[in-house]
C-alpha cells in the first residue's frame, strides 16, 4: 500500500498529540498529498475563518509515492487557509523532510488550535510529542535545525521550521525545511508562526513497506527514471542550469516582467542567468555556481547551490553567509532581480539566502519590492518613509530592505503584508501585481498568454504551478502552442491544471511533468497502491482536486472578480519584443474556460459537474 | 576480475537511490535508516559524499570478530557478516577504522555491505554514477583515462 493509513493530530491548545485511521474512502477519491489534505481542511475549517486565528488549522502531508524509489518521490504539501490570499493555500517542498514523515509512519500531520508557549512537535516513529521552543523563537530556520538536531544529539533528524518571518506575520512566510527547501508561496509559514509552532523534527526508522506490488513497482520505476535520462529537459538543461536555463530563453520571447511588469524585457537579463551563475566573477575569478543537488528521490537534480562573492557589500563581515547555500533558482532570480531592475547577481543571491534563513517566499518579497520602488520613483512614497532610496536597480536597497522585512523592523513591517495590501494602503491599487492577493511569478502574461489564464483561475492566487502552460507555449511539451494567442489556451490551462492536481497528489514533483505525462505516473501509482488506479480514474482525481478548491475558494466568499488580471495586464500593451502592442486575453479566455470547466458564467461549479465529481 | 565499489563524491547529487536501493535489497523495505551504504552532506562545501564498506583485504572487523561470524566470500572478495552466529558483541563495530560495519538493534546482529553477492544495488541506482562497480585493480582508470585527454590536449 502506498498509505501508512495513519495521521497524527495534534492539538496545540491542549498541547496533545493523537493517532487516527487515514479515511481510505478520502485517500481512493483525493489520493495524497494535495488533494487528500485539502479534503481534510475543507471537511474541517469554516471557509470563512481568519487565516491566523487557532480555528484555521494547518497540515503537512505526504502522498503514496513519497519516500518510495520512484523518482522525487521525496515531496511533502503544506495546506491550510492562507493569510496573503484568504484562499485555500497548499505548497510543497522536496527535500528530505517528506520521506521521513513517510518512514515514520504517518502521512500526514495536522495541527489544530494555538499552543499558548512557543512549541516545536518531535516525531519518532510512533512516539510525538510537543516541546519548548521559546529557546528556539526569534532565530532563523538554520539555526533551529541545527539546534534541534544538536540538542537530540542525533544528526539524522529532519527539520521543517518557520523563520523570523513566519513569527513576524509576513503574510508570505513560508515553512523551510532541510536548509534550503521551501514550501514557498501564499504564508503557509505564517499560519505556522500564528499558531506557536516553531518547527517539525522527525526521526523515521520504519521505513516504507507492504506495497501493493514492489516487484511490478521497482521495475517501472526504474524504466521511467531511463525516461527523465534520456530527456533534454529532465536529463540535460536541469541538471545542468537549473531552472535558471530559462531567465534568457524567457527574456528573448519578450515575456520576462521587468520594473513591476511595466516592461516585458530586462537588458540585463544575461547578468543574471544561469550562464552568469557558471562565469568566473571578475571579482575573486570563481564561478557563483558550485554544484547541482537533487532533493530526496530525484533523479534530475535541478537545485543549484552557490557560493556568494565574499567581498559583496552584502556580506562583507557576515561570515555566516559565505559557505555554499541554495539558489539561485529561476523564479527567485527574477523576482529579486528583472522585477526590480537589479542586475547584481551578489546582490539576489543574499536576498535569496534571507530569504531561505528566516523563511520568505522570494517571489512574494520581490515582486512587492518591485511595486515599492514603483512608487518610490511615482513619488508615492519617499525615501523617509522607506528609510532608503529605494529605485528600481537599487542593489543597495533590496537588500537593506530583505533585512529588515524579515525582522519586522521599521517600513519592512509593510513590505510583509505583500504588495496588494501595500499599494491599497498608499492609494495605488492597480500597482500590485497580483491576483487574489498573490504576486505574479517569472511569466508575462501578454508574451505567454496561457500563463495570464493560469494566474486568473489558479486557486492559490498567481502560480505558475498550477498549469505550467510554458511547457507547451515556449518548450513544445508535450505539444508547441503559440504563446501569442488565446485560442484553445482555456482547454490547455484546464488539462495542466488537472493533470498537476493529480501529479501534486501523487507526492511526485511536477518537474517530472517535462518528460513524463499523467500516463507515466499512473503505473508507478497502480503498483504502489491498493485498488485499481486507471488512466480515467487519475484524471478524474485531478478535476475533483481543482474543484474542491474552487468551492472552498467560493465558499470563502471569492467571486469572479477575483479571476481577473491587475489593468497592467489587460490594458497597457507589452512595449517591445515578439509580443509588442498586445495586452492579456484572459477577459476573453475566461467566459470559455468556466463553460468547459462545466461553470456557470459566475465560475460557480454547476450541480451537474459537482454530481459527476461526487463533491 | 574481482570489482570494487568506486565512490567519486564530485558526481553526487544527495539523491539517496542508493540507501533505498541497498535497504530494499537487504530488507525488502524501502528504508535509509537500515541502509548500508550512507550520503553524508557537507552543507558549507556544498558536498554530497556517499560512503560505505571498501572491503578491506586484511579487515580490522574480520579479525577481530571473536566467534569468525565474518567470513570473506572469495568471489567478490566482500567480507560477509553471518547472521546466523554472530552474536552482537559489536567488537567488529570498534575495531572497524571506518564505521562501515554498525549494529542493528532491532535484530541484535551487525551489518555491513556485503556488495550484495557481486551486483551492488547502490552502484545499479545511482543515477549520475557517483558510485560503479570497476575492476578491483583499476578503480583509477576514469581519472587517468580523464588526465590522459588533457595530456592529449596540450600535446596537440
Amino acid at each position: 500500500m502506498g498509505w501508512t493509513r495513519k495521521i497524527l493530530r495534534v492539538n496545540l491548545t491542549e498541547g496533545t498529540c493523537q493517532a487516527e485511521d487515514l479515511n481510505m474512502q478520502w485517500a481512493m477519491d483525493y489520493l495524497g498529498s494535495r488533494g487528500l489534505a485539502s479534503k481534510y481542511l475543507v471537511e474541517e475549517i469554516d471557509p470563512k475563518v481568519d487565516p491566523l486565528a487557532p480555528e484555521n488549522k494547518l497540515i503537512m502531508a505526504t502522498g503514496p509515492l513519497t519516500g518510495t524509489t520512484a523518482s522525487t518521490g521525496g515531496r511533502y504539501t503544506v495546506v491550510t487557509k492562507g493569510p496573503l490570499t484568504g484562499a485555500i493555500a497548499c505548497s510543497n517542498s522536496g527535500g528530505y523532510f517528506g520521506a521521513e514523515m513517510k518512514f515514520a509512519g504517518w502521512d500526514m500531520v495536522i495541527f489544530e488550535g494555538k499552543s499558548p508557549k512557543p512549541v516545536y512537535l518531535m516525531i519518532e516513529n510512533e512516539r510525538a510529542e510537543l516541546r519548548d521552543a521559546s529557546h528556539l523563537w526569534g532565530t532563523s530556520t538554520w539555526h533551529t535545525e541545527e539546534q534541534i538536531k544538536k540538542e537530540n544529539q542525533d544528526p539524522q533528524i529532519r527539520v521543517s521550521s518557520i523563520g523570523k518571518a513566519g513569527e513576524n506575520g509576513v503574510m508570505y512566510a513560508c515553512v523551510v525545511n532541510d536548509l534550503h527547501r521551501a514550501a514557498g508561496r501564499s504564508g503557509v509559514g505564517t499560519v505556522m508562526g500564528s499558531k506557536n509552532l516553531k518547527a517539525v523534527a522527525i526521526r523515521g526508522t520504519r521505513g516504507v513497506s507492504g506495497l501493493e506490488d514492489f516487484e511490478a513497482f521497482n521495475r517501472i520505476a526504474t524504466e521511467k527514471k531511463q525516461i527523465l535520462a534520456d530527456n533534454a529537459v529532465t536529463g540535460e538543461g536541469l541538471p545542468a542550469y537549473g531552472t535558471q536555463v530559462l531567465m534568457n530563453v524567457i527574456n528573448e520571447m519578450g515575456a520576462l516582467p521587468t520594473r513591476n511588469h511595466r516592461d516585458v524585457a530586462f537588458e540585463s537579463a544575461n547578468d543574471i542567468s544561469a550562464e552568469a551563475m557558471a562565469k568566473p566573477r571578475e571579482t575573486d575569478g570563481k564561478a557563483h555556481l558550485v554544484t547541482n543537488q537533487a532533493c530526496f528521490g530525484c533523479t534530475i537534480a535541478c537545485g543549484r547551490i552557490s557560493k556568494i562573492d565574499e567581498k559583496h557589500f552584502s556580506v562583507v563581515n557576515k561570515p555566516q553567509y559565505h559557505g555554499a547555500s541554495g539558489g539561485l533558482e529561476y523564479e527567485a532570480a527574477w523576482a529579486l532581480g528583472a522585477a526590480n531592475g537589479v542586475k547584481d547577481l551578489e546582490a539576489l543571491q543574499y536576498a535569496n539566502l534571507i530569504c531561505n534563513e528566516q523563511g520568505m517566499d522570494p517571489i512574494s518579497f520581490g515582486a512587492t519590492i518591485g511595486a515599492v520602488m514603483e512608487m518610490f520613483e511615482n513619488g508615492t512614497l519617499d525615501e523617509a518613509t522607506i528609510g532608503v532610496k529605494a529605485p528600481f536597480g537599487s542593489a543597495e536597497a533590496l537588500c537593506e530592505l530583505v533585512d529588515m522585512t524579515a525582522s519586522g523592523e521599521g517600513f519592512g513591517r509593510e513590505i510583509g503584508l505583500g504588495s496588494k495590501r501595500l499599494c491599497e494602503k498608499y492609494g495605488q491599487p492597480e500597482l500590485s501585481m497580483s491576483v487574489k492577493g498573490q504576486e505574479f511569478p517569472a511569466y508575462d502574461s501578454r508574451g505567454i498568454q496561457g500563463m495570464g489564464l493560469t494566474y486568473a483561475t489558479s486557486n492559490r492566487g498567481a502560480c505558475h504551478l498550477r498549469s505550467y502552460t510554458v511547457a507547451s507555449e515556449v518548450l513544445g511539451i508535450p505539444v508547441k502552442t503559440d504563446p501569442l494567442v488565446t485560442e484553445g489556451k482555456p482547454d490547455l490551462v484546464m488539462a495542466f491544471q488537472d493533470a498537476t492536481a493529480a501529479f501534486d497528489a501523487s507526492g511526485l514533483c511536477i518537474f517530472t511533468s517535462f518528460a513524463w505525462s499523467l500516463g507515466d505516473i499512473q503505473p508507478q501509482i497502480d503498483a504502489a497502491c491498493e485498488g485499481d488506479w486507471s488512466m480515467e480514474k487519475l484524471s478524474e482525481v485531478g478535476e475533483r482536486i481543482w474543484n474542491m478548491e474552487k468551492m472552498f475558494n467560493l465558499a470563502a466568499g471569492f467571486t469572479k472578480a477575483d479571476d481577473q488580471l491587475p489593468k497592467r495586464l489587460t490594458e497597457e500593451a507589452a512595449k517591445e519584443g515578439p509580443a509588442k502592442g498586445l495586452v492579456s486575453g484572459v477577459p476573453e479566455m475566461l467566459p470559455e474556460y468556466y463553460e468547459k470547466r462545466g461553470w456557470d458564467t459566475e465560475g460557480r461549479p454547476k450541480a451537474e459537474t459537482l454530481e459527476r465529481l461526487g463533491l | 576480475m574481482q570489482k570494487s565499489l568506486f565512490i567519486d563524491p564530485e558526481k553526487c547529487t544527495g539523491c539517496l537511490q542508493c540507501e533505498m536501493a541497498c535497504s530494499f535489497e537487504n530488507t525488502g523495505t524501502f528504508n535509509p535508516s537500515l541502509s548500508r551504504i550512507k550520503v553524508f552532506s557537507f552543507e558549507d562545501a556544498g558536498r554530497k559524499v556517499p560512503y560505505t564498506c571498501t572491503q578491506c583485504d586484511e579487515a580490522w572487523c574480520m579479525q577481530a570478530c571473536p566467534v569468525d561470524s565474518i567470513k570473506l566470500d572469495a568471489e567478490t572478495g566482500a567480507k560477509v557478516v553471518d547472521e546466523d552466529t554472530c552474536v552482537g558483541c559489536k567488537v567488529c563495530t570498534i575495531s572497524c577504522p571506518f564505521g562501515t560495519i554498525n549494529y542493528v538493534a532491532d535484530t541484535g546482529k551487525v551489518q555491513k555491505c556485503d556488495l550484495c553477492g557481486g551486483d551492488p544495488a547502490c552502484a545499479k541506482a545511482c543515477p549520475t554514477d557517483a558510485i560503479t562497480f570497476v575492476d578491483a585493480n583499476w578503480t583509477g582508470l576514469e581519472k587517468m583515462r580523464k588526465w590522459a585527454q588533457k595530456a592529449n590536449e596540450a600535446s596537440l
